[in-house]
C-alpha cells in the first residue's frame, strides 16, 4: 500500500480518510440542503424577480427587463430620500447607543451589590417586543392619550424633525442594553492588573479609560458597532408603528415594504431588497476590512 | 528614593475578614525587603496598601516621612511590577516603557533618552518596537521592570514578579533583579511565597502568617534563629525536621533515642518562662550526618543513633537520606498550616531528612549510624509554637 501511494505525485488519501470524508459530507448534506432551501433560494429568487417587470396589478405585462428596475430605483428621489433618512437614523442611534451602552456597561461591570438585579433590569427594554414598545411610545406621544405629548405640547409625531427624534429615541431605548451587554463582555477582557498598573504609572481614571480600556476593548466595540449598524440600517418596526413613514420619515425598508406588499410591485420591491442587502454587505465589508473587526467566532488574536 | 514606615497598618474587609493586622515595619532608604509567607498570609494585601490599590483600614503609612494613607497610587511616586507583568498589549515595548513618562507630560527627548537608558540596562534594545505578545516570558518580565525604573520612583513594589517564569529563567532573573536593585539603590519591597527567593534576594525578610508578622530579620538570622515553628518550617529547603520529644533532667527523649542537651541549648531552654516537658525538637537536615564521616573533634559535641535508610537521593554535592521515625508525630497548629500550604497532610511526621556527605557509603534499605549536632538542636513549645531556644 505504502509503495503504491509513494509512486503518485499528489498525496493520496488513505481508504480510512476517504471514508471519513464521505461520511462527513453525508452528515452535512441535510443541513446544507435546508440552508439552501430556506435562505439561498429566496435570495436568488428575489434577485431573479428584480430583473423582471412584475407588477401584480398588471400580471400580463411581466417580462425580463434586465437592470432597468435598478436604474429606475437608483434614479428615484424617493429611494434617495429614504436612504438619507436611514443613514441619518443609523448614525445617530448607533453613536448615542455606543456612548450610553458604554456608560451602562461600566456601571454594570462595577456594581458590587445586586449585580444580577441591575443587569436584569437594564436588559428589560431589550426583552420587550419592539412593536409593543413602539405602540406604547406612539400612545405616549399622541395628544389626548399620552403624557409625553402633553409634556412637549402639540403632536410631535406630525412634524418631521420631532418624529425622527422620537423614532431614534425609541430605537435607542430598546437597543442600548444590547450594546451594553456586548461591551460588558469586552470589559471583562481587560485584566484588573492592567488597570492597576496604569494607576501606578500615573494614569487618571479618564486616562485609564481612553488609553487602556478602549484600545483593549476595540474588538468588542467593533463587533458591537457592526451588529448595531447592520440592525439599525434595516430599521422598520418602530417607523411602521410610529409614523408609518409619513412626514418623510420612511426608511429604505419602509419604502420596500410599501412597494412590495402595498404596491404589489414584485419587480421594484425585489430590486429594493436586493439593494438593501448590498448596502448591508458593504457596511459589513467596510467594518471587517477597514476597521479590522474580527468576525465573532474566528480566533486570530495572535496575529493582530 | 525614600524610607517607608508602616505604623500598625491594618486591613479589614467590609465582611469583617482581617487580612492584615497591625503590621509595624521600618524600611530603610535603599533597602531590599522581602515579604514572604504562604498564600493568604496578607503579604499581597500589604503590598497593595503600600501601592495605594487598597485602602488602609487603620494605622499609618509614611513614605519619605510623609503620611500617604489618603493619596492615590499615581501621587505616591512608586512603581510596581506585577506577577502577570500587566504589559499593555496594544503598545510596543517602547511605548510600554514610555507610558508613565508620557502621562507625566515629560519632554519627548527626555522620554527617549530614559527609555534608551532603561532598555540598555535591561538588554531590551533590539526589542523596542515589538509588541509584548511577541516576547518571551523573560523579556516581558524585563519590560515590566523597565516600565518601573524609567521614572526613578521613590520605591519599587514587586508582586511575585518571577513566579510565571520557568525554573531556570527564574534563577537567572533572580540574580538580575538583585543586581539591578543594588545598582539603582532604590527601596524595594518584594512579595513572594518562595522561600528560596526570600533567602537569596533580600537584605531583610519579613515572614508573615495569617496577616501578622512572625519575624523580621536577615535571611541568615531567620534561618539560624527562627522565632517559632512556622518560621522554622517555612525557611529552609529541605525543611527542618520536627520530632516530638520529652525534656527531662537535661535530657531529650525522642523516638530516635535519648540525647543529652548541650550546654548552649540547655542555657537557652532553661530561660523558658515555664517548665515545659513535652517539646518539639527541630533539626536542620545538614545538622545530621553519617556518623562515619564525622571527624573526631566534632563528634564529641554530637550524639549518634542508628536508623534504617528508606530512600537515598544523591544531589551530587551531597546526599539526602530519608528515614522514618516510629511513634507519635509532632503536631502543632503552625505545622498543620505549613503542611496545608505545601499540600501534604502532615509535615511533622513521615520522613526525616539528613543531608549527609557525598562520600558516605550509606545504602537504601540498610541501616546507618546518624550523628546529631547537639549544639544546633532547636526546641519549640508545641502549644504556642514559640522557640524555646530563641534568643532575642
Amino acid at each position: 500500500m505504502s509503495t503504491h501511494a509513494a509512486v503518485k505525485a499528489k498525496p493520496v488519501l488513505s481508504e480510512g480518510k476517504k471514508a471519513e470524508r464521505r461520511l462527513g459530507l453525508l452528515l452535512c448534506a441535510p443541513a446544507a440542503f435546508i440552508m439552501i432551501a430556506v435562505t439561498a433560494w429566496p435570495i436568488i429568487y428575489s434577485f431573479w424577480l428584480s430583473l423582471q417587470r412584475y407588477d401584480l396589478k398588471f400580471p400580463d405585462k411581466q417580462e425580463f427587463i434586465g437592470l432597468e428596475n435598478y436604474t429606475a430605483v437608483l434614479s428615484s428621489p424617493y429611494w434617495w430620500d429614504a436612504f438619507g433618512i436611514t443613514a441619518l437614523l443609523t448614525v445617530i442611534t448607533v453613536v448615542i447607543e455606543l456612548v450610553l451602552g458604554m456608560a451602562l456597561a461600566l456601571v454594570m461591570h462595577r456594581t458590587l451589590v445586586g449585580r444580577g438585579l441591575v443587569r436584569t433590569s437594564a436588559l428589560i427594554p431589550y426583552g420587550i417586543v419592539t412593536v409593543v414598545a413602539a405602540f406604547s411610545w406612539k400612545y405616549a406621544y399622541t395628544p389626548e392619550t399620552g403624557y409625553l405629548a402633553e409634556l412637549f405640547g402639540g403632536a410631535p409625531l406630525t412634524d418631521k424633525a420631532s418624529a425622527l427624534a422620537i423614532i431614534a429615541s425609541a430605537e435607542i431605548w430598546k437597543t442600548t442594553p444590547f450594546m451594553a451587554l456586548l461591551l460588558m463582555a469586552g470589559l471583562a477582557l481587560v485584566p484588573d492588573d492592567m488597570l492597576k498598573a496604569a494607576a501606578m504609572d500615573g494614569a487618571s481614571g479618564w486616562q485609564r479609560f481612553t488609553k487602556i480600556m478602549v484600545p483593549m476593548m476595540k474588538p468588542a466595540i467593533l463587533v458591537a458597532l457592526l451588529f448595531r449598524t447592520l440592525d439599525a440600517f434595516r430599521i422598520f418596526d418602530n417607523i411602521f408603528v410610529l409614523t408609518a413613514g409619513s412626514q418623510g420619515t420612511g426608511s429604505v425598508s419602509m419604502l420596500t415594504y410599501n412597494n412590495l406588499i402595498k404596491g404589489l410591485n414584485l419587480g421594484i420591491g425585489s430590486t429594493m431588497s436586493v439593494l438593501i442587502f448590498v448596502a448591508v454587505a458593504i457596511i459589513a465589508f467596510v467594518f471587517i476590512k477597514v476597521f479590522g473587526t474580527a468576525a465573532p467566532g474566528s480566533d486570530n488574536g495572535g496575529k493582530r | 528614593m525614600a524610607d517607608i514606615v508602616l505604623d500598625k497598618v491594618t486591613k479589614k474587609y467590609p465582611d469583617g475578614a482581617l487580612a492584615v493586622q497591625e503590621v509595624n515595619l521600618e524600611i530603610a532608604d535603599g533597602e531590599f525587603i522581602i515579604l514572604v509567607g504562604p498564600s493568604g498570609c496578607g503579604k499581597s494585601t500589604t503590598l497593595n496598601m503600600l501601592a495605594g490599590l487598597e485602602d488602609i483600614t487603620a494605622g499609618e503609612l509614611r513614605i519619605g516621612g510623609e503620611r500617604v494613607n489618603e493619596k492615590a497610587p499615581k501621587d505616591r511616586d512608586i512603581a510596581m511590577v506585577f506577577q502577570s507583568y500587566a504589559l499593555y498589549p496594544h503598545m510596543t515595548v517602547r511605548e510600554n516603557m514610555a507610558f508613565p513618562l508620557r502621562l507625566a507630560k515629560i519632554d519627548d527627548k527626555i522620554v527617549d533618552a530614559k527609555v534608551a537608558e532603561a532598555s540598555k540596562i535591561l538588554d531590551l534594545g533590539q526589542h523596542l518596537d515589538r509588541k509584548p505578545s511577541n516576547l518571551s516570558g523573560g523579556q516581558r518580565q524585563r519590560v515590566a521592570m523597565g516600565r518601573a525604573i524609567v521614572r526613578n520612583p521613590k520605591a519599587f513594589l514587586m508582586d511575585e514578579p518571577l513566579s510565571n517564569l520557568d525554573a531556570k529563567l527564574r534563577v537567572q532573573m533572580r540574580t538580575e533583579v538583585s543586581r539591578l536593585q543594588k545598582n539603582l539603590g532604590t527601596t524595594t519591597v518584594y512579595v513572594t511565597h518562595d522561600q528560596t527567593e526570600a533567602m537569596t534576594l533580600g537584605d531583610r525578610v519579613v515572614v508573615m502568617r495569617g496577616g501578622a508578622v512572625q519575624q523580621v530579620g536577615s535571611p541568615q538570622y531567620l534561618y539560624e534563629n527562627p522565632a517559632n515553628l512556622f518560621v522554622a518550617g517555612f525557611i529552609g529547603s529541605p525543611a527542618m525536621n520536627f520530632i516530638p520529644a520529652t525534656l527531662e533532667n537535661g535530657e531529650l527523649s525522642t523516638a530516635l533515642g535519648t540525647f543529652p542537651l548541650s550546654d548552649k541549648v540547655r542555657r537557652m531552654a532553661e530561660r523558658g518562662r515555664r517548665p515545659v516537658r513535652e517539646v518539639i525538637m527541630g533539626l536542620r537536615p545538614e545538622h545530621l550526618e553519617d556518623a562515619s564521616m564525622v571527624e573526631g573533634a566534632n563528634s564529641s559535641r554530637g550524639a549518634t543513633f542508628t536508623t534504617q535508610v528508606d530512600v537515598l537521593e544523591s544531589m551530587g554535592s551531597d546526599k539526602y537520606a530519608y528515614f522514618s521515625i516510629s511513634g507519635k508525630r509532632a503536631s502543632s497548629a503552625q505545622l498543620d498550616e505549613l503542611a496545608a500550604d505545601v499540600g501534604v497532610s502532615d509535615l511533622g511526621a513521615g520522613q526525616t531528612v539528613a543531608r549527609i556527605s557525598a562520600a558516605s557509603r550509606a545504602k537504601e534499605g540498610s541501616s546507618l549510624d546518624v550523628w546529631v549536632d547537639l549544639d544546633k538542636i532547636q526546641l519549640f513549645d508545641p502549644e504556642s509554637g514559640k522557640a524555646l531556644t530563641y534568643s532575642d
